[in-house]
């Protein structure tokens, strides 16, 4: 058993280097496209960790995330444009071009969203759980398309990329860097949740919620608790894509995006530490190398997609370093 | 006299025209073993499921410890300590045994909102749930899956989680089914012991099991209780003999 | 506001229910019977309005179209169950989710290589052209009318078939019972194509009917799809009649609010800023009443299973 969780760790650490290294050495060569491009499955995957807390740890297979990562970026692109503006927001409050303030501003709204959206939702299980909460996002979506004041449609575009005390932000290997410490930073506090009290009633309540139940742990509480932290760290992610876009619109609240969140946990490995990362290099990897030889890749994304679901079940990290094992 | 642990008043449930708990009356006293028999499709399982919570009677009253345990989910009863077994295993099985146990431990202790600290080397999950597992002679498969245990050391696993729950009273849903003449046996002389520490209500189909452990035993027939009183009562009630063991002689 | 446009609106709420109708209906009979999950469903809408607007232009006839396009909705819909679906039945809801996701990126690539980026038009038959006299004094159009008397007869037909046909024998004992729907010796691998297929050709349908109101496009199966599933959920995941109520509430609440919510406002504000603010509330109000719905009765209001 031993090996085969060592042989987990040695993949997940050769993975974090890897993203670690093609931006560096891109960056050294002057290729600063390819440093977006890790920058973009960095984003990705800190998205797709937030995701992975609901539905990998408790098995709530949401359809509605890209909500939480479409108001983290408008979070980051509303601060922006009335700071830009210099136009108070309400009550007198201005805007901000501070990072921390608007990860802080994502963080907070997206819980506080998620918090009647998981009440709501947790009362149903399955097929009901999926399709309300891809009808919530709607719901979101479809207010931003039809409010016109922030762009509507067409969305919002942030004129500089906001700022980190001591860090160049619009230089693209710093950014990078800074999405990486922080996706690190979230990947130690998933496995740290995930090896918690918490984490162990999270994973119960996916495995056997009448058995947790029966301990005396009801397990709507912890669903919802974990409901809320998962659409934080989403909503986080969202505020960094919309930085490293410097563009926000509705369609990072499509039930698209939400779709493809799923995805990159699938692809890399359900309920795996790393499958949120591993899918998102695999994903961004497919659309650059597809979309470099034909405008169809998604007929092919397609394909690959169903041959995974149908045939290959424990995704990148499933071949790359077997079973998953819990303890 | 003592005070009954769990008090059962006029208990009914309907599942459209099928009665399925018709009335019941039930004590459990402190330090007894009361075994609920009767035929299958007689109501021992609707039963039981009212008293832990997870189907709401119709009309009656359930109280606790004094308590009533009127709309109390399951995990509130099981707070309050209305230990309980499952009739088919209920385990997380993913868990080791060890991790099952472990959960049972830190519901024991109050908060799962604790997100940082590892469970694993935390000695005031791991210790009680090892020394449960060893109660129950599972120590050996501590860190098993739960899915690779055979039919009988789920039984013990499932045992060693209602332990750990320190409960007031156990609910014990056919614990012996599948357990084979020496595993009954062992477990058997486990309950007896088990009594001093909480009162158990106990459905079982095993009657040397029943006749052995129970100090009284409740019949239910069609989600009534037709009689209730100590083995020889029981053995001897010419309504239980036609209603119930002329049919399994 | 007269009372003229008060109807006219409430017919466009039942002719948007109507569509949405046939949409759910076949969502929730392929969800009741196979535990299914179809997020393809939309892309089986998409093909019938292709194939309508495609046949009709080639041939100049809408009537012809109409009928390729249940032909074409219904073999792709079987075509994709024996492909593709028929492996997923005994697996989770989110593989499901996920295999049906892939396949709407297939259907939406694939059609934009057959038929190009640009939306097809169909026209309205020359026989439901014009419009017919409302009480009020308003007219409506004929064309939508008869979309609402499409939907009449289907969910009449749809009864009629559940209630008193063999094959509405074996849905039912399908929803119920599944094994012992095997061991009565009934070929389960075909009934369940079959239903597939009756889903995906009143999806087809469903399709080529809205085509002639607007442009035939990739995509055009998404926003419909997702309000069939508000539809379904509201109205108890299974249940035809549940489909066939949720549709008609989910069309006339949207169609209505969109219609009176700017007018209400506007008695407190200034009309622009009414109409904006209207417009964004109007937008979100079914999933409003969908949580409101779901917070009493977290199953929906017409259950099938428990």
């Amino acid at each position: 058993m031993s090996a085969v969780v060592s042989r987990e760790a040695v993949v997940n650490t050769l993975l974090a280097l890897l993203l670690l290294a093609v931006p560096i050495a891109a960056s050294a060569a002057g290729e600063p496209f390819y440093v977006t491009l890790a920058t973009r499955i960095a984003v990705l995957a800190l998205a797709a960790v937030g995701l992975n807390i609901a539905l990998g740890l408790g098995g709530l297979v949401s359809f509605g995330h890209a909500a939480f990562f479409g108001l983290g970026g408008y979070a980051a692109g509303i601060l922006a444009t009335h700071a830009f503006n210099a136009e108070p927001l309400f009550f007198g409050l201005p805007g901000t071009t501070s990072m921390p303030v608007i990860w802080l501003v994502a963080i907070l709204v997206c819980g506080l969203v998620a918090l009647p959206i998981g009440a709501i939702s947790l009362r149903t299980t399955g097929v009901y759980f999926i399709m309300i909460t891809l009808a919530f996002a709607q719901m979101i979506y479809y207010f931003a398309v039809s409010w016109p004041a922030y762009g509507g449609e067409d969305g919002l575009s942030i004129y500089v990329r906001n700022a980190f005390p001591g860090v160049n932000t619009a230089q693209p290997l710093p950014y990078f860097l800074l999405c990486y410490g922080v996706l690190m930073l979230v990947l130690l506090l998933f496995w740290l949740i995930g090896g918690s009290r918490f984490g162990t009633a999270l994973q119960a309540a996916r495995q056997n919620p009448v058995r947790l139940a029966a301990v005396g742990i009801a397990p709507f509480r912890i669903r919802l608790v974990a409901f809320v932290l998962s659409a934080m760290v989403t909503g986080l992610a969202g505020a960094l894509f919309a930085d490293l876009n410097r563009f926000v619109s509705p369609s990072m609240l499509s039930w698209h995006m939400s779709g493809e969140l799923i995805v990159l946990i699938i692809l890399g490995g359900k309920g795996r530490l790393f499958g949120p990362l591993a899918g998102a290099m695999l994903y961004v990897l497919f659309e650059y190398a597809l979309g470099g030889i034909t405008e169809r890749w998604q007929f092919f994304l397609g394909l690959i997609l169903l041959g995974v679901v149908l045939f290959a079940r424990g995704g990148l990290l499933g071949l790359l370093a077997g079973k998953a094992r819990h303890g | 006299m003592a005070e009954p642990v769990l008090e059962i008043r006029d208990l009914r449930k309907s599942f459209g025209a099928l009665k399925a708990t018709d009335g019941v009356s039930l004590d459990l006293m402190p330090g007894e073993i009361h075994a609920l028999i009767g035929p299958n499709g007689a109501g021992k399982s609707t039963l039981i499921h009212q008293i832990s919570g997870s189907i709401p009677p119709d009309s009656g009253t359930i109280r606790f410890l004094g308590r009533d345990m009127a709309g109390l989910d399951m995990a509130a009863r099981a707070k309050l300590g209305l230990g309980r077994s499952f009739q088919i295993s209920s385990l997380a099985p993913e868990f080791s045994a060890l991790r099952n146990v472990m959960l049972a431990v830190q519901a024991r202790q109050g908060s799962s909102f604790r997100f940082f600290r590892p469970v694993k080397g935390d000695r005031s999950l791991a210790g009680p749930a090892l020394a449960m597992l060893e109660r129950v002679g599972l120590a050996a498969r501590a860190n098993t899956p739960a899915a690779e245990l055979s039919h009988g050391e789920r039984r013990q696993l499932e045992i060693a989680i209602a332990l750990a729950l320190g409960p007031k009273a156990f609910l014990l849903d056919e614990p012996m089914a599948g357990m084979g003449p020496e595993g009954s046996k062992s477990l058997t002389k486990f309950l007896d012991g088990l009594r001093r520490q909480a009162p158990i209500l106990l459905v079982e189909h095993d009657m040397d099991a029943v006749f052995a452990l129970a100090d009284r035993i409740s019949v239910l027939v069609y989600g009534r209780i037709v009689a209730t009183g100590t083995v020889d009562e029981i053995r001897n009630d010419p309504e239980v003999r036609r209603a119930y063991l002329g049919e399994a002689a | 506001m007269s009372i003229a446009l008060l109807i006219e609106q409430l017919l466009n709420g039942l002719q948007l229910g109507v569509m949405l109708f046939l949409m759910a209906a076949g969502l929730t009979l392929i969800f009741g019977v196979m535990g299914l999950i179809n997020l393809a469903h939309g892309s089986l809408y998409m093909v019938g309005a292709f194939a309508c607007a495609a046949v009709a232009a080639a041939t100049g006839s809408f009537w012809i179209g109409l009928v390729a396009s249940l032909v074409a909705a219904a073999a792709a819909g079987a075509i994709v169950e024996v492909a593709v679906i028929r492996k997923l039945y005994e697996r989770d809801h989110l593989d499901q989710v996920l295999a049906t996701f892939a396949l709407i990126l297939i259907f939406s690539e694939g059609t934009r290589w057959l038929f190009g980026s640009f939306p097809l038009y169909l026209d309205i038959p020359p026989l439901l052209q014009g419009a017919v006299p409302l009480p009020g004094g308003g007219r409506y159009q004929l064309y939508r009318l008869a979309i609402i008397g499409v939907g009449i007869v289907v969910a009449i037909g749809l009864y009629l078939l559940i209630s008193r046909t063999r094959l509405g024998m074996r849905i039912r004992a399908g929803e119920s019972d599944r094994e012992m729907i095997a061991a009565l010796g009934v070929d389960i691998r075909t009934l369940y194509t079959v239903v597939f297929a009756l889903g995906a050709a009143l999806a087809g349908l469903a399709g080529a009917l809205v085509g002639a109101l607007q442009s035939v496009q990739v995509g055009m199966g998404e926003p419909v799809l997702i309000l069939a599933f508000v539809v379904i959920v509201i109205g108890g995941i299974g249940s035809i009649k549940g489909a066939l109520l949720g549709a008609i509430l989910v069309g006339v609440v949207d169609t209505m609010g969109r219609f009176l919510l700017p007018k209400a406002l506007a008695l407190a504000m200034p009309a622009a800023q009414a109409g904006l603010i209207g417009g964004a509330l109007a937008s979100m109000l079914i999933y409003l009443v969908m949580a409101v719905i779901l917070a009493v009765r977290p199953s929906g209001l017409f259950a099938a299973q428990s």
